[in-house]
């Protein structure tokens, strides 16, 4: 892989929240994601993905190390460069929807284009409709989110993810909240994106079944990637299985 | 629609209840400043009203005429004049002239010339000592307009007619028509016929004085040709001493405002009017905090959606601006409500506290002037209250804010 490919790089990424005792919660993480890529994160409660997924997503700073976004070194951005770069680049997938309850479902979609401009333009509305339309909630438009399902709720927030066309989504356990079914038909859909779009996900998953349907798997453990390696399913199935 | 606004509209809507309940507290602030300066503005208005509705702004008088006893400067103290030997008025110099360029002031409104004496009013065996004000009726409608305070006759002064107060007429017995003999120090004396009888919300005045048309007081106090005093009324009634002491440096002449001759009803109405502005100051006050710990509290509450919205590419100031607009937008339509809550509370009030014959002891003073102050105070406020609560939300980080459901 070329350097060019790359929408994300972490080279030695350390991260410990002050307190009493400080602690270390990531060693040194290196990470690169590129153009088109569909990653699964797993690892055990409390290893870090989440931690690791807001450095990623430029919702917080690492403690050391470095963290490059299409090539650009983010360490020495302000926050209005990160939150310019971050609204742009990224999109987010919350494990709990995390949608603004009052708000209906394409105002909840078109809402990152509506923070961008400052202005609503009718073609936000459009936007939002198709992709509502092409993730399976065509007449749930102008219906509050609060009065979708879970599943409809998360792939509301998946057209959201998407609206500002970002190279990379990042998803932290978007399926962890919703049953069987309802979860593989949202990891469908992002599969699905990932084909049609050329968008890349990162998606923490405890789901083994999922994570095996990716392209590449990262297993954080205690803060540290141990194994970026698809072909020892065998062993990752027994890791995953015996963290449950 | 602005995304901050259409944001700030969003949250207000959905904390529904701290929304109305605050916006009640705002509108019960903002009425009771309607309410406090309506109040203290109408009964101002109408003290001063009747302290210069039969007072000039400025007096006039000649530079050397001697010191009177400054509370009977209207009445001209008769008493003084009867034990001291009889004087000469003194008139002011080229008294036309001072005319044209007192009008050419762009601070007065109205002067008048005007003979001020004191003489004694006889009618049969009956007497009485009077003010006898010689007055150009024209000029002097500007200074008080005493066709609109007649209550019978006309307000006629050719030749020798005289026009008397309500209580003189019914202590000498007399009505329009009748006539009366006034006689001025050194003998001078004239009969006239009463044309009018007027009253002016004052019984001292309505008993003292008698209006005669210039020429004859010039006549009658000796003066041929001259006047003893110009009244002027000036446009702003709190420059009167200003003014006052302009003419005083322009001219040369004695001149007195009404401020230095009402200098203790001046200071009463600075009580009154700073006691008024600290309530109000501490009303603003009680409601900036009130919006304050609601905004705090709204921000706590969104903490997960600022997140979300910061995550998805808002930035700081549009989250700042999002609870500024929150907080103005509170202060604006609650003043509003108090708009119609002060409005009523002082309308009651003013209706409740009436004279006897049902009329209003005083009109309270609700002016589009007061409304305007309070919605902008009210904005001001409301900005000021959301400052920190914005801040606070501007500053919130979003890693912390979605971390946890
Ligand atoms: N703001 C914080 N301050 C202090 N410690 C924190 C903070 N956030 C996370 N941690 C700690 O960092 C470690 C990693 O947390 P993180 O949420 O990244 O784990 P995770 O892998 O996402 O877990 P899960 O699978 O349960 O979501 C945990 O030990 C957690 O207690
Ligand atoms: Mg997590």
């Amino acid at each position: 892989m070329n350097n060019s490919s790359a929408i994300l790089q972490l080279q030695q990424v350390r991260k410990s929240y002050p307190g009493a005792v400080s602690t270390e919660v990531l060693h040194g993480i290196d990470i690169r994601i590129n153009h088109g890529e569909f990653v699964a994160l797993v690892g055990p409660s409390g290893s870090g993905k989440s931690t690791l997924l807001n450095i990623l997503g430029l919702l917080d700073r690492p403690s050391s190390g470095t963290v490059e976004i299409l090539g650009k070194d983010c360490t020495g951005l302000d926050d209005a460069g990160l939150t310019r770069l971050r609204g742009s680049s990224i999109g987010f997938v919350f494990q709990f929807h995390h949608l603004l309850p009052s708000f209906t479902a394409e105002e909840n979609v078109f809402l990152p284009m509506l923070a961008d401009t400052g202005h609503f333009k009718p073609e936000m509305r459009t936007r939002a409709r198709g992709l509502l339309a092409r993730i399976g909630l065509e007449g749930f438009e102008t219906r509050p989110v609060s009065r979708l399902s879970g599943g409809q709720q998360q792939r509301v927030a998946i057209a959201r993810a998407l609206v500002m066309n970002p190279p990379l989504v990042l998803a932290d356990e978007p399926t962890g909240n919703l049953d069987r079914a309802s979860g593989q038909q949202t990891f469908e859909f992002m599969r699905r994106f990932n084909r049609e779009l050329g968008t890349a996900f990162l998606l923490v998953t405890h789901d083994p079944g999922l994570a095996q349907r990716c392209d590449r798997i990262l297993t954080l453990e205690d803060g540290c990637l141990i194994n970026e390696n698809k072909s020892s399913e065998a062993d990752l199935k027994g890791a995953l299985t015996a963290m449950r | 629609m602005r995304f901050e606004l259409h944001m700030a509209l969003r949250f207000l809507k959905e904390g529904r209840m701290q929304t109305a309940l605050i916006l009640a507290g705002i509108s019960t602030g903002v009425g009771v400043i309607i309410f406090i300066s309506a109040l203290i503005g109408g009964l101002q208005e109408s003290i001063i009203d009747r302290t210069l509705g039969t007072q000039a702004h400025v007096v006039l008088r000649p530079p050397d005429d001697e010191a009177r006893p400054q509370l009977d400067r209207q009445r001209e103290d008769v008493l003084e004049h009867i034990q001291r030997p009889a004087q000469r008025l003194r008139s002011i110099l080229n008294w036309p002239r001072l005319l044209t360029e007192l009008r050419r002031r762009p601070g007065v409104t109205a002067a008048s010339p005007t003979v001020a004496g004191s003489a004694f009013a006889l009618r049969g065996t009956a007497n009485r000592s009077v003010a006898l004000r010689g007055v150009d009726p024209e000029s002097y409608s500007g200074i008080l307009d005493l066709r609109t305070r007649l209550t019978e006759g006309t307000f006629d002064l050719t030749g020798t007619h005289i026009v008397v107060g309500v209580e003189l007429a019914k202590e000498l017995g007399l009505s329009v028509g009748d006539t009366l003999r006034l006689t001025a120090p050194e003998d001078r004396s004239e009969v006239f016929t009463i044309s009018g009888l007027f009253d002016v919300g004052n019984k001292d005045l309505n008993l003292r004085w008698v209006f005669v048309s210039l020429r004859e007081g010039q006549t009658l106090m000796n003066l041929s040709g001259g006047v003893s005093t110009v009244e002027v009324k000036v446009r702003d009634i709190f420059s009167a001493e200003k003014e006052a002491q302009e003419i005083h440096a322009a001219t040369g002449l004695k001149a007195d405002s009404w401020m230095t001759l009402n200098s203790e009803l001046l200071t009463g109405l600075r009580g009154q009017s700073s006691s008024s502005v600290m309530i109000q100051f501490f009303v603003i006050v009680a409601v900036m905090l009130g919006i304050a710990s609601v905004l705090v509290v709204s921000v706590i509450q969104k903490g997960r959606q600022i997140g979300i919205l910061r995550a998805f590419g808002t930035r700081r100031e549009q989250v700042l601006r999002i609870f500024l607009l929150q907080g103005g937008l509170l202060g604006v339509v609650g003043s509003l409500g108090g708009i119609m809550l002060g409005t009523f509370l002082a309308l009651f009030f003013q209706s409740m506290v009436s004279n006897q014959d049902g009329t209003p002891l005083f009109p309270v003073a609700l002016t589009a002037a007061l409304y305007a102050r309070s919605v902008l105070v009210a904005l001001i406020t409301g900005l000021v209250g959301a400052w920190l609560p914005a801040r606070r939300a501007a500053n919130m980080d979003p890693a912390v804010a979605i971390r946890y459901e």
